[in-house]
């Protein structure tokens, strides 16, 4: 029976044993949890191994543990049992849980200060430091894996029905055109297709229009934030998404990654996906693809800023008798990671953007842009601008829930048993009491 | 009933053990916590956690959407009960008549059912998904099928997908049933000229009861516990609400959302219907018995 599987899987967990097991060779020795598959695990284990051999003191240890909310579980379990990992891979959507978590975890600021590695807050990327950073910018965790989100276009798709591929659309009102125009030459079976719809078209939507997603600098302020997706213009957003269905120019795919598909396979001319599907496109589209940045509405912004990340961050965590050599270690492994050639390596194999200024620049003295054309197109929209109070992220409690509630209540409008106003103010409404549900459960 | 008689206490003792250590490790525990944890406010890690009584519960029952998961469970578990049992007994019957190649027939649909519910899922998944599918592909075409916006279609696809996998399991109990009714029955019957389904109606259905009363049960907790990884891997609960039954939202809300209290609280509710449904099942087996 499920329900007891889940109870007795947390309790085993908690038996994991020889966590933090000292090898006989007198290396201090660090387990690092994450939720890389494939040639992401591979690459990982590549990181790991180049660190080991780097140096004689520490060894680290990676252990896949699932996807990334069964990390984030497993992790908080091993917790609750004296047994967490030194460092955990946390997806950004996280991050609020993980500030909440008090003691359990170890600040990067904190460790920085206390290791004295060789960390620098400024050597990351603004738009990816700043998602994982307090209000007064000390920086809670190391970010990883970053990706953003961006239009990627069908050129097939695009030259059969007379446009030029060379020259996406950029504002929304130019997509539509587009739209109307690949369907009018039935260039493709869906003129538009998303994935992720709740963090592509409304908390990408809102840093790049720079307008506020929830109260309090978008929950960064205060656990006493309130959502604003009710707002005019997120209504407008989705208003605009129900009107393309309608007209028969946009196909909802699915909750996250699910919505991917319908791009992957060349259905769609149009296609709002993460920056990170280039690798599966390498691996299997039969058409000619690129990528564009996310259009705007320029009735409520001139020149849309950076747009904001998705992907992970790397958590150190403790337990009460956990010495201080492994958090050294901890500190080592991070800086390793950090360093321009590991930071550039770890970008141009996995697809992710650099997350370290000193990473891109290695990436284009490596002449890795000039060579791939289009990869550089995500770390200049992310970094577009100046970061505002709007675009340096989500600071949100329980965010993956209320991304299922917004998925929910959309889900509901695109099937027309409700408005735009109706659906988000409904996501408000369920979104906030979440909000303070978390704000208790942190508080008491 | 023979009654074998222990002398002393001790070797009966020792002879449960075993199986009462068991129930205290995997159920007794386990159930005491979660019935502990849905009266408190916690956070994820646990660092403080308040009593709040049934505060976890006024909460659920206050939901609106939570009484409609409770409802959409139920007729979820009853879809899947009648397709599954009814599918099942008409090819239990139907086998029965097979001449040539009966062993090939039952091996073949017993193996469904040494799928695991998550596999069925992805099966599913690839015949039915109005992108992928091999069926789906040509059904969204002609007749509009994309059970990722459309409640109705979806809800139909985890039934099917739920069913489907139990299909097998039942099939083999009818066919040990069908084998139990005796031939002289049936062939009285049958000399009396009762034709088809009037002595299938009249003979074979009454003497059947016992093992269809025994398939509803495995078949309500069947449904209403191990569907959730075809869901899971169909639909996660979705479009809107549409396929969330009250496991997948104890999921959701416990492992993804960590929020533990409600979690449990569900949980709770969830064993208490179990319960309930045992009880149930129990006095009427009891009855029948005498």
């Amino acid at each position: 029976m499920n329900r007891r599987t889940l109870l007795s899987g947390a309790a085993a967990l908690a038996l994991t044993p020889a966590l933090h097991a000292r090898a006989q060779s007198g290396k201090t020795k660090i387990v690092f949890w994450h939720a890389m598959t494939a040639a992401l695990n591979e690459e990982v284990n590549r990181l790991a191994t180049a660190f080991n051999a780097s140096q004689s003191q520490y060894e680290v240890q990676p252990v896949f543990k699932g996807t990334y909310a069964e990390t984030l579980t497993a992790a908080i379990a091993a917790y609750r049992a004296g047994q967490a990992p030194n460092l955990v891979q946390v997806f950004e959507v996280g991050t609020g849980t993980m500030l909440a978590a008090g003691a359990a975890v170890k600040p990067a600021w904190q460790l920085i200060q206390e290791t004295g590695a060789d960390i620098k807050a400024e050597s990351y990327i603004p738009a990816v430091r700043g998602y994982y950073s307090l209000a007064d910018g000390r920086m809670a965790s190391v970010p990883f894996n970053s990706s953003t989100a961006v239009m990627w276009i069908n050129q097939d798709a695009f030259e059969k029905a007379g446009l030029d591929p060379a020259k996406a659309p950029t504002t929304y009102d130019e997509v539509t055109h587009a739209a109307e125009a690949l369907k009018a030459k039935a260039a493709a079976d869906f003129p538009i297709s998303s994935g992720w719809f709740s963090w592509i078209h409304l908390e990408e939507y809102a840093a790049l229009h720079n307008i506020a997603f929830a109260s309090e600098g978008d929950g960064f302020s205060g656990l006493n934030a309130v959502l604003e997706v009710n707002k005019p213009d997120f209504v407008k957003q989705l208003q605009r998404f129900l009107d393309w269905q309608k007209a028969g120019l946009f196909k909802y795919g699915g909750r996250d990654s699910a919505g991917d598909t319908i791009f992957l396979s060349g259905q769609a001319a149009i296609g709002f996906n993460s920056s990170g599907i280039r690798g599966d496109l390498i691996k299997s589209a039969k058409f000619k693809w690129s990528n564009a940045f996310l259009p705007y509405d320029p009735a409520i912004i001139k020149q849309p800023i950076n747009s904001i990340i998705g992907g992970a961050s790397l958590w150190t965590m403790t337990t009460p008798t956990r010495p201080v050599e492994e958090y050294k270690a901890t500190a080592a492994f991070l800086a390793f990671l950090a360093q321009p050639r590991n930071a550039a390596d770890w970008h141009q194999h996995t697809g992710y953007v650099p997350v370290t200024l000193a990473g891109y620049e290695q990436s284009k003295t490596d002449g890795f842009y000039a060579k791939n054309a289009g990869t550089e197109l995500p770390i200049q929209q992310l970094t577009r601008g100046s970061v505002t109070q709007n675009s340096r992220g989500l600071r949100l409690g329980r965010l993956p829930e209320i991304r299922n509630i917004i998925y929910e209540e959309v889900e509901k409008a695109l099937q027309g048993q409700q408005t735009a106003q109706a659906a988000l103010d409904s996501a408000t409404t369920r979104g906030n009491r979440v909000l303070r549900e978390f704000e208790k459960s942190v508080h008491t | 009933m023979r009654r074998t008689i222990f002398p002393g206490w001790l070797l009966p003792a020792a002879l449960v053990l075993p199986q009462l250590a068991l129930t205290v490790v995997f159920f007794l525990l386990p159930a005491g916590e979660a019935v502990w944890s849905s009266l408190t406010r916690t956070d994820p890690f646990g660092l403080s956690s308040v009593f709040v009584g049934i505060d976890n519960f006024n909460d659920l029952f206050a939901d609106p959407l939570y009484v409609e998961t409770i409802l959409r469970t139920i007729g979820f578990v009853a879809a899947v009960c009648v397709i599954s049992m009814g599918t099942a007994l008409l090819l239990a019957v139907m086998v029965e008549g097979v001449v040539r190649g009966r062993g090939i027939y039952r091996t073949m649909l017993i193996w469904p059912y040494a799928v695991a519910p998550a596999v069925a899922g992805v099966i599913w998944l690839f015949l039915l998904h109005p992108q992928i599918g091999l069926l789906g592909r040509w059904l969204n075409h002609n007749l509009g099928w994309d059970y990722s916006l459309n409640g109705t279609q979806a809800m139909l696809l985890v039934i099917l997908a739920s069913a489907w996998k139990q299909v097998s399991y039942n099939f083999i109990f009818f066919v040990a049933g069908l084998q139990s009714v005796p031939r002289t029955v049936t062939e009285a019957a049958r000399m009396d000229g009762a034709h088809g389904f009037y002595r299938f109606r009249t003979i074979t259905l009454p003497l059947l009861m016992p093992t269809v009363f025994f398939l509803i049960v495995v078949n309500v907790v069947y449904a209403a516990f191990d569907t959730f990884g075809a869901i899971w891997a169909l639909t996660q609960g979705g479009p809107g609400k549409a396929t969330e039954t009250m496991l997948v939202k104890v999921y959701r809300d416990g492992v993804i959302n960590l929020d533990l209290g409600s979690s449990s609280a569900q949980s709770v509710v969830l064993m208490v219907g179990v319960i309930v449904l045992t009880a149930v099942q129990f006095r009427f087996m009891g009855k029948r018995g005498k």
